[in-house]
């Protein structure tokens, strides 16, 4: 089974070494916390009849590393709050990290100003999830479109900027005629593929994607995911792709990281991860997605519900909901751990050859 | 006689812009006990469908035709002092967002008794006693506490669940679930949709489950109606539908689930997008997306851009579409003819 | 919502099509107020070409013929339809030429307002961080200080310095200038609220990832959808400034009697109302309180077109 998954993979991805040169974006010791404290007057509260700071932060991201390969879609999967936006969002400079380095093409980038930034976003573009909100809803189609253009190409005439957009706009499947109209007009696919062609205007090599379909009808979702399978085929384009739907995931993803709580606790290629989900969090996600297939729901229970990020459990962020957590798990926080097939996991279980 | 009962049920929404027709002719039945999925993707008209069952439309929405029998009685004529009656207390309804449902300043507890005192004359401590027997029910752990607590201290999980309990406070006969897990975690809804598919087949409640998802559908009901445009196109069996969809958009929208194809390749996707409701396409609503309105010998099937087809039964399963009813209507005519030629 | 049909929409179908229209024309009070209020304007405006006589023209005035009641009262002249003030001047003209200072400090006062109100509404809601606190700090203490107070000191600080003189020849700027200042916060904070509402849309998002600058992000994304509050209080406002500029002139701190406004003509005639020339000062204070309560009216309409939770197409 193992085997012939690998197989299945290689077609689509050559098999990389995790820290191979080839890595197009790099995210290192990635740290994200929120302070949920205010200001410096809020902060302030008498304590046994001292004024003291107090502080509370929400730990969104706590040590997250990944690679990104050049052509490939990396997947990040996980339940609300678990971080994978926020990912995103750094990842594209909305955020700026608590701790820790983005690097593209080997260059850092999470440190620069706006205007080194600038060279950066012609070549990163990010594609939202709400279509409703992702439209200047007092911009026309026209003016949305052309906007990054006059940015990126300030160089570039009237005419050449109109031709860029109507290409772009066939690209995706809309006609260029509606380019007068506003946002609101449209439905949400074509919304969709609108924010789509915005991305896709400045020709550039990476995209993130954050939940871009869940928003979206079911028969839209298959409109949009092929789409973006097309783009990617076209334009040899680059996927860091955000969802909680593992479905989407097994169709689309090369490799996908299943993130909880902040933390990455598997990588795998899709393929090996859907035939053999070894992280005990991997294989309770997998088993509740609901199938078309006969049987009855067979998912394994997993016990609560997922701690806060204020207060971290101890040690292995998921042990408190883990069948199989131990003393060891209460403790020691697992890192990421290469196996015999190079899914890597964060599981003092799997180490230890209890799974 | 079925439990429940909707007949020709027609809802209209008077806009500005004139009116619109957000349900037509819709027919089904819910036997006791029975589970029942109303699918279709946003604009269908699934929701106006639960809501229209215990006349909760909203202005500037109307039942314009057709009735909807509960027990025998007519629930669309009846005065909204006897509908109070039925609603909570043997038809009670599930929405998607907990929080619309909860209210913020009263407890768990408070909610839970008023709604038990306003349907029976009983005392608070019964009326207690019963809400606890309800959240144990819905594997809520430590109930006694939870009775104490309001809504915003409680998970997404948690506070759908103590729906749940709500719901089911009064032994109601049906419940109507709008898409009760859409606004939940994978992990969560799966737990969620377990708990109530088991507690409506322990108290033999009837279910009506309004969800987009067929993966959803597929595990918990035995009937279903898939909606298009305000119509009902198909509806049977669930696992019939499932395995074998025979309207068009029914199977255009299993074909599209991603564990459908193979991992890599294209999609099955339908064209297009669900028209508007106030600007249908003549004839069969779904004629400009289908991909059967031409016969296999590439003639063209006049109906289906002049007429709304009828429902033709196929199997167990009722269908609109004019390309399946030219088929079960040459089928019946080979069978005819095979049955002349060799008596 | 489907694919939209090939033809374009112009601008006035758009219009035509509009929830906005479509209230106004089922809402009776909102055209009435309209009309009333374009009326208003319009002879304001007109002033010059419309009135009998100059009030400004000392020529004109004919001391004789002051203090003359309206036509239907006994002893009116037909030459003075609304009767005459202690100086002679004819009320008709006086009031249509008030009117039109008024609405002129007024509509100057409220574009003050907005200007800064905006400006300082937008970076602080969309910078955020310390300089939100300043600006919002600075709003504070700007509205605990009333309208009139500031106008008060800084009126009678202008009086002391420059003479009365210089005072009456700049009242209009002035004034213009003091409740302008006096009421920026009011627009800061409505502008704020809805530009942190606004930012965090993914169309924001969208442009920050697509490399704008900040500038260009507050004025052409943020800024345009947050008009419709900013045209809700902009009515308000001015009701609120024409009311400010008549107390403002009542309390003898506004304009001059010889360039009167509305409110410097009802204080004019204040001292008379007690020798029985009512009309003095009432008449030009129903034409206040007229020309307040249309604007009022249009605002309160226009609040609730504007209300998203209320509107439901």
């Amino acid at each position: 089974m193992n085997v012939q998954a690998e197989a299945m993979t290689d077609h689509r991805t050559p098999t990389q070494n995790e820290e191979s040169a080839e890595s197009l974006l790099q995210i290192r010791g990635l740290k994200k916390r929120f302070s949920l404290s205010g200001d410096f007057l809020d902060q302030l509260r008498f304590k046994g009849g001292k004024l003291v700071r107090h502080q509370e932060y929400v730990h969104a991201i706590n040590g997250v590393n990944l690679d990104i390969h050049r052509g490939e879609a990396l997947c990040v999967v996980g339940e609300s709050g678990c971080g994978k936006s926020t990912v995103a969002r750094i990842v594209m400079g909305l955020i700026t990290p608590t701790e820790g380095e983005i690097r593209y093409n080997g260059e850092r980038i999470d440190n620069l100003n706006s205007r080194a930034l600038l060279a950066y976003r012609k070549r990163m573009q990010m594609i939202f999830q709400n279509p409703y909100a992702s439209l200047n809803p007092r911009m026309t189609i026209q003016q949305t479109l052309e906007e990054p253009l006059r940015l990126h190409h300030p160089d570039w005439d009237r005419q050449k900027v109109v031709t860029k957009v109507e290409e772009v706009m066939h690209s995706v499947g809309i006609d260029p005629d509606w380019g007068k109209r506003f946002g609101h007009e449209f439905s949400g696919g074509q919304r969709q593929r609108i924010a789509i062609a915005r991305a896709l205007a400045v020709d550039p090599e990476f995209i993130v994607a954050d939940e871009p379909i869940s928003a979206l009808d079911v028969s839209i979702q298959a409109q949009v995911l092929n789409l973006l399978m097309e783009a990617q085929q076209e334009r040899n384009l680059t996927y860091l792709f955000i969802t909680h739907d593992l479905a989407v995931v097994e169709h689309f993803g090369t490799r996908v990281a299943v993130m909880y709580l902040g933390t990455v606790c598997e990588i795998a290629n899709t393929a090996t991860l859907f035939s053999k989900p070894r992280h005990p969090y991997t294989q309770a996600l997998m088993s509740a997605i609901p199938r078309l297939e006969d049987d009855r729901p067979q998912h394994v229970r997993l016990e609560g519900e997922v701690p806060t990020p204020v207060n971290l459990p101890s040690g292995c962020v998921f042990h408190g909901r883990c069948p199989y957590a131990n003393a060891r798990c209460k403790q020691e926080i697992p890192v990421l751990q290469t196996q015999d097939d190079g899914t890597r996991v964060a599981c003092h279980a799997v180490e230890e050859g209890r799974l | 006689m079925a439990l429940l009962e909707v007949n020709h049920l027609d809802v209209r929404f008077a806009l500005r812009l004139g009116e619109v027709h957000a349900l037509r002719d819709v027919n089904f039945t819910l036997e006791r006990g029975e589970r029942l999925g109303i699918v279709g993707e946003s604009g269908a008209g699934k929701s106006v469908a639960a809501f229209s069952l215990l006349n909760l439309i909203a202005k500037p929405g109307f039942i314009a035709g057709g009735e909807v029998r509960f027990d025998g009685k007519q629930l669309n004529s009846m005065s909204e002092r006897a509908l109070r009656k039925v609603r909570g207390n043997r038809i009670s309804m599930i929405f998607q967002d907990p929080m619309m449902t909860l209210n913020p300043v009263l407890s768990i507890g408070e909610q839970m008794l008023e709604c038990l005192k306003a349907h029976r004359r009983i005392s608070s401590k019964e009326a207690r006693a019963i809400a606890l027997d309800k959240l144990r029910q819905v594997q809520i752990p430590s109930p006694e506490t939870r009775l104490d607590q309001y809504p915003h201290e409680l998970s997404g999980g948690m506070r759908q669940r103590i729906i749940i309990a709500i719901a089911l406070l009064l032994d109601p006969d049906i419940i109507i679930a709008d898409e009760p897990t859409t606004a939940l975690d994978v992990t969560i809804q799966a737990e969620i949709m377990a708990l109530l598919l088991e507690l409506c087949e322990k108290y033999n409640v009837g279910l009506i489950l309004i969800t987009h998802d067929l993966g959803v559908v597929s595990q918990v009901t035995q009937r279903m109606l898939v909606m298009y445009a305000g119509r009902v196109i198909e509806q049977g069996p669930t696992r019939e539908i499932i395995n074998d969809p025979q309207h068009p958009y029914t199977q255009g929208l299993i074909n599209a689930l991603p564990q459908m194809a193979t991992p890599g390749e294209k999609l099955n996707q339908i064209r297009g997008s669900m028209p508007s409701l106030s600007n249908l396409p003549s004839g069969c609503a779904f004629h400009p997306r289908c991909d059967f309105i031409k016969r296999a010998d590439g003639t063209q099937r006049p109906a289906c851009t002049q007429q709304v087809p009828e429902f033709v039964t196929s199997g167990n399963c009722k269908v609109a579409c004019h390309m399946v009813a030219e088929l079960l209507d040459k089928e019946a005519n080979d069978e005819a003819r095979l049955k002349e030629t060799n008596p | 919502m489907n694919a939209p049909s090939s033809a374009l929409p112009s601008r006035w179908e758009r219009f035509r099509d509009s929830y906005l229209l479509y209230s106004f024309k089922r809402d009776i009070v909102a055209q009435i107020s309209l009309m009333v209020f374009i009326a208003l304007v319009a002879v304001a405006v007109l002033a010059p070409w419309l009135s009998p006589m100059n009030p400004y023209d000392l020529a004109q005035i004919d001391i004789l013929s002051s203090e003359l009641p309206p036509f239907w009262v006994d002893g009116s002249d037909a030459e003075y339809l609304l009767g005459t003030d202690a100086q002679g001047r004819d009320m008709l003209s006086t009031i249509l030429y008030g009117a039109r200072v008024s609405l002129m400090i007024g509509f100057g006062a409220v574009a003050l307002q907005a200007l800064i109100g905006v400006c300082f509404g937008l970076l602080a809601g969309y910078l955020g961080g310390r300089i939100d606190a300043f600006l919002m700090r600075l709003a504070d203490i700007q509205l605990s200080f009333s309208t009139l107070m500031v106008a008060i000191i800084v009126g009678a600080l202008v009086k002391a310095i420059f003479g009365g003189e210089t005072f009456s020849a700049y009242a209009v700027p002035l004034l213009i200038l003091i409740i302008g200042l006096a009421e920026w916060p009011q627009y800061a904070r409505t502008v704020r609220a809805s530009v942190l509402a606004e930012k965090n849309k993914e169309y924001v998002d969208a442009a920050r990832v697509m490399g704008l600058r900040s500038k260009r992000i507050m004025f052409r994304h943020i800024l345009p959808n947050t008009l419709s509050p900013i045209f809700v209080i902009s009515t308000v406002q001015i009701a609120n400034a024409i009311i400010s500029e008549a107390a403002l002139s009542f309390l003898g701190l506004g304009m001059p009697e010889t360039h009167p406004s509305l409110g410097s003509l009802i204080k004019a005639g204040f001292d008379y109302i007690q020798s029985g020339s009512w009309w003095i000062t009432l008449i030009p204070g129903a034409v206040l309180i007229v020309l307040v309560l249309s604007i009022n009216l249009l605002g309160d309409w226009l609040r609730d077109v504007m209300n998203p939770r209320l509107y439901k197409g």
